[in-house]
């Protein structure tokens, strides 16, 4: 059971989805956002106490025009941390939101102890470009995100057609709000720098990615790995970028491991 | 009434199959449509034609900024309107415009403006334009939902350039500037008339009335469609109390072609319209509108309009010249529906496209002096009670220099 509260930061009002009990556990979600619904979280909340914080323009999180840079997000996540009362919670971001966690644990070393990083943003290889997510037309993002696309669109649209008005409308209203948000960080090329600063990576920090990954394929994780002392790397098959819908139980349970290793 | 001929420079050799084998006229177009040779021809060509139009009587010539688009030869304006300016004496140089949130530092724009309205003897008309988001973002990589910011912080820096007689420190957030002391200062004062294309949004009709900047809608689908949206100008500008209602506060461009009977007109520019607007046209829906670029409750008031099928596919003349898409057939055909589109959109400022995209030299410069000669004398007094109104025009020097001759070296003596 996963439960939604306000909290009041500095930049906006935020939603924070929340549930489970046992070790205290902040998700940053990808550049889709996250719902109550969502299998992965539910799946984490089995094990962990969750807290999930929408960024600003998403769900039910207000705007915030102030929020502009990576540094902006970044210190902004700190505020919500700060505001949640948790104290070096197991920090763990997907895509986008693993970009922002990754971020913050080199801009504060000492304040993240461990990291997990499922198939994050935030690097860019000129021999392998990140497909340019900006410019997709709905029902080019199945293919892009899923190992298996057509159950991919399903999960998507709810089994309503990816052409249908009752689909397409609150896409596409969501993702210009969202998406606009995230182009802060992430356009037009998803990468602000982060390379020059994952030496300061002091967390324990595991990288966890879907084997068929297509959206930010393979090579990113041996670059995450050669970038930050210590990252162990779990490939889970059967699944692409969406590795958290594909695979939640898998997802979670290696968390679940990572979280409970001595050290 | 002031008559602006338009030229968008598009290129004219976009194969048949265009649609088929390409994904977008715009941003990713495949390069090796361009052949530089004809390049070379094509411009040239181009600024004969606005040259041209200034021997005609135009009010100005006009310019504007696309990157990567197969319909806009000119990802710098001011080049061309730069050559244009030695041509030519009495037309406006109008410039619609520079995207400012683009230029790096924008005060770049000051100068080249200021640049152009010193050379040209005070004949630059200023446009800023947001920028599609083609451009903008997907062509300049301008984060789109930074991108209003970064113009509005562009014009304040500009407009403070222009005005200011002393340097000043600029401190904004994209652009920290030392010392801002513009060298050369433009001719007109205390600057150059500026237009501001918009595409609906009430913040630009606001920003408008409030700086008193003509508004302009530069749109490919016709008045017809445009009435909305120029109503919602001019309810604006009645709401927010502005000092009158000029129709010099707003401008149109219009894709006009005339000939000698309505039927000659198609068979003259029908193949060339249809370039236009199935080829030039064909922009891949994914490059439309950045998220981000638009507001959310812009969007959502049209959200699938972009996602739809191509609006201008397979249009036929009828449907184009029906529609009011474009305005086309015999001098007194055009005239009417002029008529029409000026007294229903309240505009003083006409921008005329009478170059349609694939459109040779020749039947262009037809069509564009039939226009001056049959229709726009009788078009150039539709408000006469604003007769005087020049706010938003430029006021060039009484008696500027033409360029001297160019001096020959003497042989030298046996």
């Amino acid at each position: 059971m996963i439960t939604v509260r306000t909290i009041a930061t500095h930049h906006a009002n935020v939603q924070c989805l929340e549930g489970g009990s046992g070790a205290d556990l902040v998700f940053l979600h990808d550049a889709g956002g996250v719902t109550p619904a969502h299998p992965f979280l539910l799946r984490l909340s089995e094990r962990f106490c969750v807290h999930a914080p929408l960024l600003p323009g998403f769900g039910g999180s207000d705007d915030a025009p102030s929020v502009r840079d990576m540094l902006d997000v970044t210190l902004h996540c700190f505020d919500v941390i700060e505001a949640l009362g948790l104290s070096r919670p197991l920090l763990v971001g997907h895509s986008l939101g693993g970009m922002i966690a990754s971020e913050m644990a080199a801009v504060a070393p000492n304040d993240v102890e461990r990291l997990c990083l499922i198939a994050p943003a935030g690097l860019w290889l000129d021999e392998h470009p990140i497909p340019d997510v900006f410019s997709m037309l709905p029902a080019q993002f199945p293919p892009l995100l899923f190992h298996d696309p057509e159950a991919g669109a399903a999960m998507m649209t709810a089994g309503v057609r990816m052409d249908d008005p009752a689909f397409l409308i609150p896409f596409l209203v969501t993702n210009a709000r969202q998406l606009g948000m995230a182009g802060k960080f992430l356009f037009p090329i998803p990468e602000r720098g982060l390379h020059e600063r994952l030496y300061r990576i002091k967390a324990r920090t595991m990288l966890l990615w879907g084997q068929s990954d297509r959206l930010i394929p393979l090579a990113y994780a041996e670059a995450f790995r050669a970038g930050i002392a210590g990252a162990e790397l779990v490939v889970l098959p059967e699944a692409g970028h969406m590795v958290t819908l594909e695979q939640p139980e898998a997802v979670a349970a290696a968390i679940a491991r990572f979280g409970a290793a001595p050290g | 009434m002031r008559f602006t001929w338009f030229n968008l420079m598009p290129w004219r050799w976009m194969p048949d199959d265009f649609r088929e084998t390409n994904r977008s006229v715009w941003v990713d177009i495949d390069q090796r449509l361009f052949d530089p040779v004809r390049g070379h021809a094509l411009y040239n060509e181009y600024m004969d034609m606005l040259e041209f139009a200034a021997t005609l009587g135009f009010d100005g010539i006009g310019v504007n900024e696309h990157h990567q688009n197969g319909y806009g030869l000119m990802p710098s304006p001011n080049l061309i309107a730069a050559a244009l300016a030695r041509r030519t004496s009495k037309a406006a140089l109008v410039v619609l415009g520079n995207s400012i949130a683009l230029y790096n530092p924008p005060i770049r724009v000051a100068e080249e403006f200021a640049m152009l309205d010193v050379i040209s003897g005070g004949r630059l008309v200023a446009g800023f334009p947001v920028g599609t988001s083609m451009d903008t973002n997907y062509c300049y990589g301008t984060i789109p939902a930074l991108t209003r910011e970064k113009y509005a912080e562009a014009h304040e820096l500009i407009m403070r350039a222009w005005r200011e007689e002393k340097p000043f420190a600029f401190n904004g957030r994209h652009t920290k500037l030392r010392y801002v002391n513009l060298w050369p200062k433009p001719l007109q004062k205390p600057h150059p008339p500026v237009h501001i294309p918009g595409g609906g949004s009430v913040e630009t009709y606001d920003f408008c009335i409030d700086h008193t900047y003509s508004y302009s809608y530069l749109s490919f689908t016709g008045y017809l469609r445009a009435k909305t949206l120029m109503q919602g100008y001019w309810d604006r500008v009645a709401a927010r109390n502005a000092a009158d209602d000029s129709p010099y506060r707003a401008g149109f461009a219009q894709t006009v072609c005339v000939a000698d009977t309505d039927a000659e007109a198609e068979r003259l520019y029908g193949p060339h319209v249809s370039y236009f607007y199935n080829r030039c046209l064909h922009i891949y829906p994914g490059f439309a509108d950045a998220p981000g670029y638009r507001t959310v409750k812009t969007i959502q008031s049209g959200a699938l309009a972009q996602y739809g099928r191509p609006v201008f596919a397979n249009l036929s003349w009828k449907d184009l010249t029906e529609g009011g898409h474009i305005i086309a057939g015999s001098p007194e055909t055009v005239r009417q529906r002029l008529e029409d589109l000026i007294r229903t959109l309240r505009v003083g400022n006409l921008f005329l496209l009478l170059q349609v995209g694939d459109m040779p030299k020749d039947k262009c410069m037809h069509s564009t002096k039939l226009f001056a000669e049959r229709v726009m004398p009788k078009l150039r007094n539709m408000w006469p009670d604003y007769a005087d109104d020049d706010r938003f025009w430029c006021h060039p020097l009484a008696h500027p220099v033409a360029p001297a001759p160019i001096i020959r070296e003497p042989e030298p003596a046996a």
